[in-house]
């Protein structure tokens, strides 16, 4: 956030005092919402979404340069590519027991505890790393695109 | 009695957004629509829908806004008047028929005609451990499907970066840099 360059991108004073206020809190949200996913309402889906709109509040406060510097597009893709196949991890790791996403763990834990239900929060975990990965690119390609209108140079800067 | 004043609110809002000449009024309507959507849900007791609904609403605004706005769309309201009317029409006759011979015979709202969903009920804590029972359906019982619906999801970035990206959009002949092939 320092630098007087990064300053004049992105919105108003306004704007960036109540983003920095409010961010952490989302993300955080967003950690509890997916963490919980299987005592409360909730899940990974919507977990991953609300950590994606974090990600996409900077973004739209700051301007892309801080927004790629918390989560670059790299991270992104590796994030995304992770948790598609730690989801199909898990559910290989199912035929221990005999069949694709068996609850491969015998103790199913304490009912309301954090640690309970065997492989439902390691799913929630790899759901949400794919979903908020996925939805930040989808937002930053069809955001940041300019498409070109009438005979100008597409070369000429974009 | 809530339900269907959020109903109503609905399908105001969803002609409110069609008949808006502005496209940002338009896109606040649609929000409005999402909204009372998802406090139906709520409504409804289904909280894990509740929340997934709002967070895809205010993503999918913003998405909308930032996309749409400031670009020259091609919006066209001359034409075909007569046949467009006459099609509209006979589609709202053919598509409210149907729904009334299809849904006639719908079981009570919280009376299922299956039975696997009392198993559900009854088995889910001592067969999962989970107390959530969507979240112990959606990545137990039924993990093949959402194995499924992560598919689609996986499939559909990759598409849009497939076409998007800058490579995608060349001309015969251009050469493009790696560093800005997401410009």
């Amino acid at each position: 956030m320092s630098g007087s360059k990064r300053q004049e991108k992105g919105m108003t004073l306004i704007v960036k005092t109540i983003t920095r206020l409010t961010v952490g809190l989302i993300l955080l949200y967003g950690i509890y919402i997916l963490l919980h996913g299987h005592v409360s309402p909730g899940g990974g889906f919507a977990g991953g979404v609300i950590i994606a709109l974090s990600f996409i509040h900077i973004m739209l406060a700051y301007g892309k340069e801080t927004a790629f510097s918390k989560l670059s597009k790299a991270k992104a893709s590796l994030l995304e590519s992770l948790g598609a196949i730690l989801f199909i991890a898990i559910g290989i790791l199912g035929f221990t027991g005999g069949y694709f996403f068996f609850n491969f763990f015998t103790d199913k834990g304490e009912a309301f505890r954090l640690f309970s239900a065997g492989i439902i929060p390691l799913c929630n975990i790899a759901i949400s790393m794919k979903v908020g990965a996925g939805l930040f690119t989808i937002f930053v390609i069809l955001v940041l695109l300019k498409f070109k209108t009438g005979g100008k140079d597409p070369r000429q800067g974009s | 009695m809530i339900l269907y004043i959020l109903l109503i609110l609905m399908i105001i809002g969803a002609i409110a957004a069609v008949q808006m000449k502005d496209l940002l009024s338009s896109i606040v309507t649609v929000g409005a629509v999402g909204l009372a959507l998802s406090l139906a849900f709520l409504v409804l007791k289904a909280p894990d829908l509740a929340i997934t609904q709002l967070v895809v609403e205010i993503l999918c605004l913003i998405i909308l806004i930032r996309a749409t706005l400031k670009k020259d769309l091609p919006f066209s309201t001359t034409g075909r008047r007569f046949f467009n009317t006459l099609v509209a029409v006979v589609f709202v006759i053919v598509f409210l028929a149907l729904g009334y011979f299809s849904l006639k015979d719908l079981p009570v709202f919280g009376h299922p005609i299956m039975e696997v969903g009392a198993f559900y009920v009854e088995q889910g804590l001592i067969e999962t451990g989970a107390t959530n029972l969507v979240a112990s359906v959606i990545l137990d019982f039924r993990a093949y499907d959402t194995l499924g619906e992560a598919t689609i999801l996986f499939t559909a970035v990759i598409g849009v970066m497939a076409i998007m990206r800058r490579i995608g959009r060349k001309k015969v002949g251009e050469e493009i840099k790696e560093s800005d092939e997401w410009e």
